[in-house]
């Protein structure tokens, strides 16, 4: 009987074999200013002129220690008012027709991207550094974390031309303005504020949550205190 | 207490049974002195039923049951549930804290069922309590599922495909019931706001309703206690039972320590953790409902788990009838079948403390299939998971099945004249 048990147990999870390709981890920069606002500006002159943020107002930038004057002039290029928020020109019709599919709005994408593979932060990170030259596809491009996707390489001229080799491993076979390491945090530093624009109350969150659980903590003294005095005559 | 205020009382009580009810359910209820930890779950189900209606309230009054496209060509209820995330102060609290509670609740649920099925809890007197506790369970079902539409993200809307779909597999009026369901051919605009409808209204009536009815039924029979002895046999001179104590103060305040310490695993998940890697957020909720993209994985959150792996687990067509049907018919049973657990259980003793052998290993093998039919549920079907689930399913209806034999057979220990610590 225990060994059935045991093997009932055990089946399902000799059944999960993942076969989910390998995800690079991003380095953690929630907590790194420069990074976020690097990270925002990267966003703001690569990605937002397809992928709308619609959820994210550009005041809202101001968690990044910016100032409304600061946003107006660096960063404020699809509103005329920093209560705006960030959308674009580009008609989705016309997306559709140019792209095959129109680009997502990218307000969420770090928490849709999460998997049991990793963070969404670890998807973008990879999937932005992993792009190769493909002649079949129409753009020219191809992806090896999404497969013929309809996105060419917008960070091309930073990265560079990379190759699928033989051995399915990408070559870098034209670099590109920055050197790998540079790419790299650059992607870092978007993917970074992309997580933030996921969730921009998530530091704050975590913040209160210390406060709310030490509150409870005194609380549970006081309470299991007043049952201890209640209970002491019931035997 | 000052003399107007007594005054005060005697006039309301004079019109409303105000003292005479404080009396019944709270100050003069005795409850047996020797509740255990599984004791908890009834008092955190009520708070986490207030909390859910609570926040719902304040979340209804700005999201927005609506799925045509906003000028970002992003559905509009996807974009309110957003706005409340980011734009509504302490929005994004009220909205974890309903996220996280409608996973709590199943918890809580779940723990209060088994506590049941730990002392006897459903056997004579008991047994519409009971059934009132099951109706409560199916309508909680209901109102996460129609809930789960809301959000109107991808898994939302395909996870209510599936379900929706299930139905156009009965013989006959099928295709036409899920139609009538749907509003649409589709998972559409006419589904949102129906199922937003029964949401806000429909489900949390009905729910509040049975609350109510299971607690007069508990509190005119007393409840029952981890010795599965009645405590109403041994009274005292006044009438009182030996072994109760006043519901207020000693419950009460046992209850808010419970109250303390589920808040603080609450809040450790709300803060830190409110996706619980996926498993109170699926990720993939945050992609919009998309009717032309059909995920490659639907898998429901996970307190259906066990029962969408029963229904998967069915893929023969018996007599002739569809094998989807035959998973509709056995997910359907896999809940109904705990109406019949007082008439099953033939048991001379209510608690496991002094069943058996039998019973206490046919409890522990049910409680384990359980588990494994929920992860099943959450994963993609292989041959291998199938035949597990298929052998899941049969033990857990033979638990039901069976169990007038072996509580009958079962050795049980003679049961104590009062209760024991």
């Amino acid at each position: 009987m225990k060994k059935l048990l045991f093997a009932l147990l055990l089946a399902p999870l000799a059944a999960f074999a993942s076969s989910e390709l390998a995800l690079d981890q991003a380095p953690d920069k929630s907590n790194d200013m420069a990074a976020l606002q690097h990270g925002a500006q990267v966003f703001v002159n690569y990605c937002l002129g397809c992928h709308g943020a619609s959820y994210m107002r550009y005041n809202r930038l101001k968690d990044l220690a910016l100032s409304d004057a600061q946003i107006k002039d660096n960063l404020l290029f699809t509103a005329d008012k920093v209560g705006e928020p960030m959308r674009i020109a580009m008609q989705r019709a016309d997306a559709k027709q140019w792209f095959g599919a129109a680009p997502p709005d990218l307000t969420v994408i770090a928490r849709a991207r999460a998997s049991e593979a990793g963070s969404g932060a670890d998807w973008l990170y990879t999937y932005l550094r992993t792009f190769y030259r493909d002649d079949s596809r129409p753009t020219g491009w191809n992806n090896v974390v999404f497969a013929n996707v309809g996105m060419p390489h917008v960070l091309w001229e930073l990265q560079g031309d990379q190759v699928m080799g033989a051995d399915h491993k990408l070559q870098l076979a034209k670099p590109g303005k920055l050197k790998p390491e540079e790419y790299d945090a650059v992607v870092a530093d978007l993917v970074a504020y992309l997580q933030y624009m996921g969730e921009p109350m998530a530091q704050f969150r975590k913040q209160l949550g210390i406060i709310v659980l030490i509150f409870l903590a005194v609380l549970f003294v006081f309470a299991y205190a007043l049952k201890r005095e209640y209970w002491k005559d019931v035997h | 207490m000052n003399n107007k205020m007594k005054n005060l009382l005697d006039w309301v009580d004079a019109r409303f049974p105000m003292t005479s009810l404080w009396k019944e359910h709270l100050s003069e209820y005795y409850a047996p002195k020797n509740f255990n930890f599984w004791y908890f779950f009834g008092s955190l189900a009520l708070l986490v039923l207030v909390m859910q209606i609570v926040t719902g309230i304040m979340l209804t009054m700005h999201f927005k049951p609506d799925a045509s496209l906003n000028g970002a060509g992003v559905p509009v209820a996807f974009a309110s549930v957003e706005y409340i995330m980011r734009d509504v102060p302490w929005g994004w609290l009220i909205r974890y804290m309903h996220s996280t509670g409608a996973s709590a609740f199943f918890i809580v649920v779940y723990l209060h069922m088994f506590r049941g099925m730990l002392y006897g809890s459903y056997r004579n007197p008991r047994e519409l309590i009971w059934i009132f506790g099951v109706l409560i369970f199916l309508c909680l079902m209901a109102e996460a599922f129609f809930g789960y539409l809301l959000p109107w993200g991808q898994m939302s809307y395909w996870g209510a495909q599936v379900i929706v779909n299930l139905f156009s597999a009965i013989p006959l009026i099928g295709p036409d019931l899920s139609v009538w369901i749907r509003g649409d051919y589709v998972v559409g605009d006419a589904t949102l706001n129906r199922f937003f409808s029964f949401h806000v209204i429909a489900v949390p009536l009905a729910l509040l309703g049975l609350v109510v009815a299971h607690i007069l039924a508990l509190h005119e029979v007393g409840s029952n206690n981890p010795d599965g002895v009645e405590i109403k046999k041994n009274k005292d001179a006044n009438g009182i039972p030996l072994d109760g104590i006043p519901f207020h103060p000693y419950y009460t305040v046992k209850d808010i320590v419970g109250v303390v310490v589920f808040l603080m695993v609450f809040s450790a998940i709300l803060f830190f953790k409110p996706e619980a890697g996926g498993y109170f957020l699926e990720y993939n909720n945050f992609f919009p409902a998309d009717p032309l993209q059909t995920p490659p994985h639907i898998a429901p959150v996970w307190y259906f788990t066990p029962y969408y792996s029963m229904l998967r687990a069915n893929t023969v067509n018996f007599f002739w009838i569809d094998a989807k049907v035959w998973g509709v018919i056995f997910m359907g049973l896999g809940v109904l079948v705990f109406f019949f657990l007082p008439w099953l259980d033939k048991s001379p003793v209510k608690s496991i403390r002094y069943r058996g052998p039998l019973y206490k290993g046919a409890l522990a093998i049910f409680v384990v299939t359980f588990f494994i039919l929920g992860y099943l549920g959450m994963l993609p079907p292989t041959a291998g998971r199938t035949l597990v689930a298929q052998i899941g399913t049969i033990i857990y209806f033979a638990f039901f099945a069976l169990m007038p034999i072996y509580t009958k057979l079962d050795k049980c220990k003679p049961e104590p004249e009062r209760v024991t610590g």
